[in-house]
C-alpha cells in the first residue's frame, strides 16, 4: 500500500540523511521527497512518499519519531488532505505540433515559462492523476524533459 | 572567560563530573591532549587500539550504570571506533565518543586523515554531532550525555574539527537540556498495566521473559518482587543474566539457542508470556512463526519500535520498567485473586521443575581431557559468584552464560547484540576501572582474545587486575561446532595451526601467565591466578572437541533442541 507520510523536523544538516538512512537501511524504496522550510525558518517540512505492507511502515513511522531531530510524524494515508506536485516539462513545438499543445495547454491550465524557436517548457501543477494524465497527453507530441517535484500534501481544513 | 575549544572540552566533561575517559591521541585532537595534560578532575587512560577504547568506555559503563566515555582522533581512529560503537548500539549502552575532525574548511576535500565519522556512524549511534563552533561546545556535550543516558539508552558521538578546537569562545555551560524532538515516554499506561495484570492473573502458564533493558533500568529489584509476589516462572535472555538471581527456584535459566531445556519448554508452552526489556532477537525465537504458538504476549519496553517488531503483542505497554513494574506490584497487593492465582498455576511450576529434573545444563567428564564447562563452574565455585565476569564470543560466552550463576545485574557484561570477539578484555578493563575493588575475570577463546590482546598493556600501565581466563581449544570453536553439525565436519578455516604461548605473551607485556593443563590443576591454578596481583592470563588447555548444549539449530522452533 501506499503511504504519504509528513515529517517535521529541526532545519539543520544531515536531517534529510538520518531520514533517508531509515528507509534505505531497510532496504525501502522512497518513491518521492520534498522538503523546504516551513512558517517556522527553524522547522522544515518534509512530505515522503512510499509503500510497503502495513507492518513495515508502522515501524519506519515509529523509527522516524525515535530521530532526534524529528519533530513530527503523520501518515496522511487515508485521512483527509489536498496534495500536489509541480511538473516541468519541456516539449517539441514546431509548427504540426503547436495548436494541439496549446490547446492541452489550456485544457489542464498550465503555463508556458519558456518559448524557444522549436520548444515549450511548460509548468503544470496538480493532483499525481491530472500530472500524469497531462504527461501522457503530450507525450505523442513530443516530450523532450520532465521534472517533477514529487508530491508535496497538506492536511484538510480547520 | 575565553577559553579555546579544547579548554572549554575539558571543563565541560569535569563540570559534568566525567571521572574517566579512555582515549587514544591524534594530530586532531592535540589540543586537547594538551588541555588535559596534569589535568586533574579528569583521568585520561591511553589505550592501545581505538576498538580497545570503545569497549573499555562500554564495559564501564554496563558495571557502573554510569556513561562511558572516549576520545579518538580523526580519521582512522574515529574509523576504529565503529566496531565498538555498533557493540555499544545493539546492547543499549550509554557511552559518549568523541573524535577530532579536520579543520572545518578541508571537510569535505579528502584532507589527511579525514573521515566522515558522522555519516559512517548514523546507522549505529543513537544520535550525533557535528560540533560547528566552540561556544556550542558545553551545550552539545551535555545534550549527548543526556540522549546517552535517558530513554532507551545508547552511544552518541560528537565530532570536533580542529578549528573549533583551536578557536575560542565564552565558556557558558546550560542548566538544562531542551531537545525538542527527544521526549522519553518513562510512564507506562495505568489502563495498559492493569490489562496487563488481567491478563497474566488469568493465566495458567505463565513465564516472564525479561532482557537486558531490565538491567539499564536499574529494575531488577522491581522485577523480583513481582516475579516472587506472583511465583512467576522466568528467563532471561543472555542480556537479561543477572536481571533475577539465577539461583532462585523461579528461574529457568537463559533462552534462546543455546537455552536451557525448561526454558525454551517453557516459552513453548506458555499460556501468557510477560515481555519486560526484551525484544525477541532471533536467536532467543528461534523459527518465528512457530516462537511461543500459544501464548498471548504482554511488552513492557521504553523504545516503541521494540514491540511488534518481531512478534504479534497482545497488551503493549510503552515506559521505563521500573516504573511499569511498580504500578504492577502495586495492582498485584491489592487484588484478591493473586493466592488462587499462585495456587492455579502451581500445576504448571512442577512441570517446569519436573522438565530441569529431566535436562538439565551438563556435560560428558573426561579422564585425560579439561571440560570447558568444567572450568566456568570452577570459576563459580572459586568466587562464589562475586566476580564480574565479562566474555569473548562464541563457545566461551556461552559457557559463560550456562555454568555460572548470576544473582545480580551487572556482573555478566557480554556483546549479546553484535557478538563481537575482543570485547571482554578491553570491557573487563572498564569494568574494573569502574568497580575498583571488585574481581573482574574476562572468560576468553584462544581466538577472540588474539583480537584486542594489546590492551593487556593498558591493564599493565595502569594497574588495572582483571583476570583473563582463556579457555584454549585451539581452534574457532563456535564456527568449529557449526560445522561439524551443518557441514559434515569439513573444518575450513577453524583449526588455528599457531597459537602463542599465552604465559609468554603475558609476561611480555608485564603481566602474569599461569597455565593449567590437567583436570586436577584446574581450581588451583585459577585460585593463584586470581589472588596474584596485577592483571592476569590464564591459559586453560581444554578439550577442543566439546561442544556447547542444548543447541536449537538456526530458523528450527524452540522445541527442536539438540541435546547433550
Ligand atoms: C569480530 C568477529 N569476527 C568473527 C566472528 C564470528 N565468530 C563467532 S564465534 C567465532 C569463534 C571464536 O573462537 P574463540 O574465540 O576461540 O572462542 P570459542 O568459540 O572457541 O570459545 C567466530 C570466528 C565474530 N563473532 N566476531
Amino acid at each position: 500500500m501506499r503511504h504519504t507520510i509528513s515529517i517535521l523536523v529541526e532545519n539543520e544538516f544531515g536531517v534529510l540523511s538520518r531520514v533517508a538512512g531509515l528507509f534505505s537501511g531497510r532496504g525501502f524504496n522512497i518513491e518521492s521527497l520534498c522538503v523546504a522550510e516551513t512558517e517556522d525558518p527553524q522547522v522544515s517540512r518534509m512530505t515522503i512518499v512510499t509503500s510497503g505492507n502495513d507492518q513495515i511502515v508502522e515501524q519506519i513511522l515509529k523509527q522516524l519519531n525515535k530521530l532526534i531531530p524529528v519533530l513530527k510524524v503523520v501518515d496522511f494515508t487515508g485521512t483527509d488532505t489536498v496534495d500536489r506536485e509541480l511538473v516541468l516539462v519541456k516539449v517539441k513545438a514546431d509548427n504540426d505540433t503547436k495548436p494541439e499543445v496549446l490547446r492541452l495547454i489550456d485544457i489542464f491550465r498550465a503555463k508556458i515559462v519558456d518559448v524557444a524557436p522549436r520548444a515549450y517548457t511548460i509548468e503544470m501543477t496538480g493532483g499525481e492523476g491530472k500530472v500524469n494524465a497531462f504527461l501522457q497527453m503530450l507525450r505523442p507530441l513530443g516530450i523532450k524533459d520532465i521534472v517533477r517535484t514529487g508530491k508535496v500534501a497538506i492536511s484538510r481544513g480547520m | 572567560m575565553q577559553m579555546t575549544g579544547a579548554e572549554i572540552f575539558v571543563r565541560t566533561l569535569a563540570d559534568l563530573g566525567v571521572e574517566t575517559v579512555f582515549g587514544y591521541p591524534g594530530g586532531a585532537v592535540l589540543h586537547i591532549y594538551d588541555a588535559l595534560f596534569q589535568h586533574t578532575k579528569v583521568r585520561h587512560m591511553l589505550c592501545r587500539h581505538e576498538q580497545g577504547a570503545v569497549h573499555m568506555a562500554d564495559g564501564y559503563a554496563r558495571a557502573s550504570g554510569k556513561t562511558g566515555v572516549c576520545l579518538v582522533t580523526s580519521g582512522p581512529g574515529a574509523t576504529n571506533t565503529v566496531t565498538g560503537i555498533a557493540t555499544a548500539y545493539m546492547d543499549s549502552i550509554p557511552i559518549v565518543v568523541f573524535s577530532g575532525q579536520v579543520p572545518t574548511l578541508l571537510i569535505g576535500n579528502d584532507a589527511f586523515q579525514e573521515a566522515d565519522i558522522v555519516g559512517i556512524s548514523r546507522p549505529c549511534t543513537k544520535h550525533n554531532y557535528l560540533v560547528k563552533e566552540a561556544k556550542d561546545l558545553p551545550r552539545v556535550i551535555k545534550e549527548a550525555f543526556y540522549i546517552a543516558s535517558t530513554g532507551r539508552p545508547g552511544p552518541v558521538l560528537v565530532d570536533m574539527p580542529k578549528d573549533v578546537l583551536v578557536s575560542s569562545a565564552r565558556y557558558v555551560l546550560p542548566d538544562k537540556v531542551d531537545v525538542r524532538g527527544y521526549k522519553p515516554n518513562y510512564e507506562g499506561h495505568p489502563k495498559q498495566v492493569e490489562s496487563a495484570m488481567r491478563m497474566l492473573l488469568s493465566s495458567e502458564r505463565p513465564v516472564v521473559y525479561a532482557g537486558g533493558g531490565v538491567i539499564l533500568s536499574n529494575a531488577s529489584a522491581e522485577l523480583s518482587e513481582l516475579t516472587r509476589a506472583l511465583s512467576l516462572p522466568i528467563t532471561t535472555t543472555l542480556m537479561g543474566m543477572g536481571a533475577f538471581p539465577g539461583s532462585d527456584p523461579l528461574c529457568l535459566g537463559m533462552l534462546g539457542m543455546h537455552g536451557t531445556y525448561q526454558a525454551n519448554m517453557a516459552i513453548s508452552n506458555a499460556d501468557v508470556i510477560l515481555a519486560v526489556g526484551a525484544r525477541f532477537d532471533d536467536r532467543v525465537t528461534g523459527k518465528i512463526d512457530e516462537f511461543a504458538p500459544h501464548a498471548k504476549i504482554v511488552h513492557i519496553d521504553i523504545d516503541p519500535t521494540s514491540i511488534q517488531k518481531n512478534v504479534r503483542v497482545d497488551v503493549p505497554i510503552v515506559g521505563d520498567l521500573k516504573d511499569v513494574l511498580r504500578k504492577m506490584i502495586k495492582s498485584a497487593k491489592g487484588r484478591k485473586d493473586v493466592a488462587a492465582f499462585r495456587e492455579k498455576t502451581s500445576e504448571w511450576r512442577e512441570q517446569l521443575a519436573d522438565w530441569a529434573k529431566t535436562h538439565p545444563l551438563s556435560y560428558k567428564p573426561a579422564k585425560d581431557k579439561i571440560k570447558p564447562q568444567y572450568v566456568v563452574e570452577q570459576i563459580y565455585r572459586i568466587t562464589k559468584g562475586n566476580a564480574i565476569i565479562t566474555t569473548e564470543v562464541g563457545q566461551n560466552q556461552m559457557w559463560a552464560a550456562q555454568f555460572y550463576t548470576y544473582d545480580k545485574p551487572r556482573t555478566f557484561l557480554t556483546s549479546g547484540g553484535l557478538g563481537t570477539m575482543g570485547y571482554g578484555l578491553p570491557a573487563a578493563i572498564g569494568a574494573q576501572v569502574a568497580m575498583p575493588g571488585r574481581l573482574v575475570i574476562d572468560i576468553a577463546g584462544d581466538a577472540s582474545i588474539q583480537m584486542n590482546i594489546q590492551e593487556l598493556a593498558t591493564a599493565v600501565q595502569f594497574g588495572v587486575p582483571v583476570k583473563v581466563v582463556i579457555l584454549n581449544n585451539r581452534v574457532l570453536g563456535m564456527v568449529r561446532q557449526w560445522q561439524e553439525l551443518f557441514f559434515q565436519g569439513k573444518y575450513s578455516e577453524t583449526i588455528q595451526p599457531k597459537i602463542p604461548d599465552f604465559v609468554l605473551l603475558a609476561e611480555a607485556y608485564g603481566a602474569k601467565g599461569f597455565r593449567a593443563t590437567k583436570t586436577e590443576e584446574v581450581a588451583s591454578v585459577l585460585k593463584k591466578g586470581f589472588a596474584a596481583e596485577g592483571p592476569v592470563i590464564i591459559d586453560v588447555e581444554v578439550d577442543p572437541e566439546e561442544m556447547v548444549y542444548p543447541m536449537v539449530p538456526a530458523g528450527a522452533p524452540l522445541t527442536k533442541m539438540l541435546l547433550v
